[in-house]
């Protein structure tokens, strides 16, 4: 924790990542107003005026849906994060230890899904299911296991004819116990490293899918919904759609940051 | 001699089924969103106002009422004769609208990958030979700043500085519309069909449409290729022959641009090609801001109007080229360099 602080990539990374946290978290206590509570009298306001970044064209605060709409961001990350890579984490670690056609398998398998660009295979995904907000997760879920269970299987191959796992198999352990307690301790790190860095990707998709309309329902607050509802008024009130972009860039950037600082302290062999 | 040669055989099959055996998953995972995951393909099409019979023989005529697997050989026929179905929007069939889009997207991407190898590479040499100090600084944060930026967003920026305040570069769409349909659509890449006739004023028009759009597409493959450029360089470097160029007195420019990068450019031909594929996703939310009228913006809009067969088809035609330009990396890769066998 000390090497990732030292580290000022990582640090950068850590403070941002922090700020969506807090965002998130807190956000019915920091929002001056309600996200939802629209008043025509006062739309499309410039910043100032009880409006710190002004409103948009229903003339809800622009800063209260922004910070209602880093809980969306956060809430879709965490859950992509805890489907995807527990399944792609075990998956690979098997497929890497079995070897043989386990491997072929599971490696032909994240082929095909590789094979699509990942944002196409998401929205055909989510066109067929329909918008809503689980279904935007699973859409964009099941477009980034098979990066982790690559890398999962990568990492397992390098070690699995160590010394210590095979003094764990001469004890008689079996190799699901092997996977759990000799392999994907060591997977960890590079896993964690590459799911920080599609944390990054994810805030995109994410934003993306919000502003073609697929991802959560029109008026909950999210940044990708935001720019889009704000693309009519782009020439005149530049600010409903410019303010909440900057919100995805920057955490994004803090995502890559910090994942790119993360590798640095955790798998200084790349 | 002959076992090389027949091992280079085997490996080209090898690759071949490689190639196939993907090519059929992804058939099989558009038929599945196609065709398994919605709750009722036939409502989609026919719509919920439609009478039972019409629902009936909709059902009937898209063969849902026989067993999956009989679906799957159908959809495989239909594909196979390139009968890609009907787009419910433009009400023709699915590869004559592909047909009609994809040479604008094409286009795009084209001009797009130019500038990323134009600004990636320097950028990148001049990241791995400045290693640590600022202009490595600097290309780092930027290209992470690529990546982090939405593409639609930064389009929409771009479309409010340099076309709505500053009046650089013409607004969306491809030319303007009283350019529209002059010159013969023989390669539809407008820019070397204006060139063909000799239509300079529409070359002018159609380069001043494109540079927006260009330009932010092009500014993700920046960040990419600059990137990969410093990893390979700095792999390079730190080789025996940099330090014996070195040792024997060579100019250090003369070691970074001739040596280590003529060693990092094969690998990088991969980098370049796989960034070519980056971009067809990036198109599609880029097109939809500057109203460009290529395969990006028919998918999306075939999407926001669930025209399922559009959008398959879409990403199907994507997911191939995709896997072509992964065939073609990889066998450039064989080819340029000598050691790979």
């Amino acid at each position: 924790m000390r090497a990732l602080f030292s580290n000022p990539v990582a640090a950068v990374g850590i403070v941002i990542v922090g700020i969506l946290v807090l965002a998130a978290l807190f956000a019915p206590w920091l929002a001056p107003y309600d996200p939802l509570g629209q008043n025509l009298d006062s739309r499309l306001m410039a910043a100032g005026g009880g409006h710190p970044l002004g409103t948009d064209e229903l003339g809800r605060d622009i800063l209260s849906r922004m910070l209602w709409g880093a809980r969306t961001t956060l809430l879709i990350i965490v859950l992509v994060t805890v489907t995807a890579a527990p399944l792609g984490f075990v998956l690979g670690c098997l497929a890497g230890m079995l070897g043989g056609w386990a491997d072929i398998a599971l490696m032909r398998l994240t082929d095909i899904f590789l094979a699509f660009p990942r944002l196409i295979l998401a929205l055909a995904l989510a066109a067929a299911l329909g918008a809503g907000l689980e279904n935007a997760v699973l859409a964009i879920a099941v477009t980034a296991w098979p990066v982790y269970a690559r890398v999962a299987r990568a990492e397992t191959l390098s070690i699995r004819d160590s010394d210590f796992v095979a003094a764990a198999r001469l004890q008689g352990a079996s190799t699901w116990r092997i996977v759990r307690r000799q392999i994907m301790p060591m997977c960890v790190n590079s896993l964690v490293v590459r799911i920080t860095l599609d944390m990054a990707g994810i805030v995109l998709t994410v934003a993306g899918f919000g502003f073609l309309g697929l991802g959560v329902p029109p008026s909950t607050p999210e940044w990708g919904a935001m720019i889009a509802a704000g693309r009519e008024y782009l020439f005149d009130q530049w600010w409903v759609a410019t303010v909440p972009g900057l919100a995805v860039v920057f955490v994004s950037l803090g995502f890559n940051l910090l994942g790119d600082g993360l590798r640095d302290v955790l798998d200084p062999r790349t | 001699m002959a076992s090389v040669s027949k091992r280079r055989l085997a490996a080209a099959a090898q690759q071949f089924a490689g190639v196939a055996f993907t090519l059929f998953g992804l058939l099989v995972v558009t038929f599945i969103i196609g065709r398994v995951i919605p709750i009722d393909p036939v409502l989609a099409v026919v719509g919920d106002r439609a009478s039972p019979e019409t629902y009936a023989a909709a059902k009937v005529a898209m063969g849902l009422d026989r067993s999956l697997a009989i679906q799957f050989g159908l959809y495989l026929q239909g594909i196979f004769s390139g009968d890609f179905g009907t787009s419910v929007v433009t009400t023709r069939p699915v590869v004559d609208d592909i047909v009609r889009y994809f040479p604008a997207t094409m286009e795009l991407a084209t001009v797009a990958i130019m500038i990323g190898i134009a600004l990636g590479v320097p950028a990148g040499v001049l990241a791995a030979s400045r290693r640590g100090r600022w202009p490595d600084h600097l290309v780092r944060v930027v290209s992470l700043l690529g990546y982090s930026t939405p593409a639609f967003w930064l389009a929409m920026i771009v479309l409010l500085v340099f076309y709505a305040n500053l009046g650089w570069a013409a607004g969306p769409g491809r030319i303007d519309v009283y350019y529209e349909d002059i010159v013969a659509p023989v390669t539809g890449l407008l820019l070397f069909d204006a060139a063909l006739d000799g239509e300079w004023a529409i070359l002018g028009n159609a380069l001043s449409h494109l540079a927006l759009p260009a330009l932010v597409l092009g500014s993700f493959s920046v960040a990419y290729i600059a990137r990969m450029t410093r990893s390979l360089m700095v792999e390079q470097l730190g080789q025996e022959y940099v330090l014996a160029a070195r040792a024997k007195g060579m100019s250090e420019a003369r070691v970074v641009w001739r040596h280590a990068l003529a060693n990092a450019a094969v690998p990088l031909v991969t980098v370049v090609a796989l960034s070519y594929g980056a971009l067809l996703e990036g198109s599609v939310l880029t097109e939809t801001v500057f109203a460009w009228p290529g395969l990006g913006s028919y998918m999306t809009n075939s999407l926001l109007n669930a025209d399922m067969n559009a959008v398959l088809g879409s990403t199907l035609v994507i997911g191939v080229v995709f896997l072509g330009l992964n065939l073609i990396a990889d066998l450039l890769y064989t080819l340029l360099d000598p050691r790979v066998s």
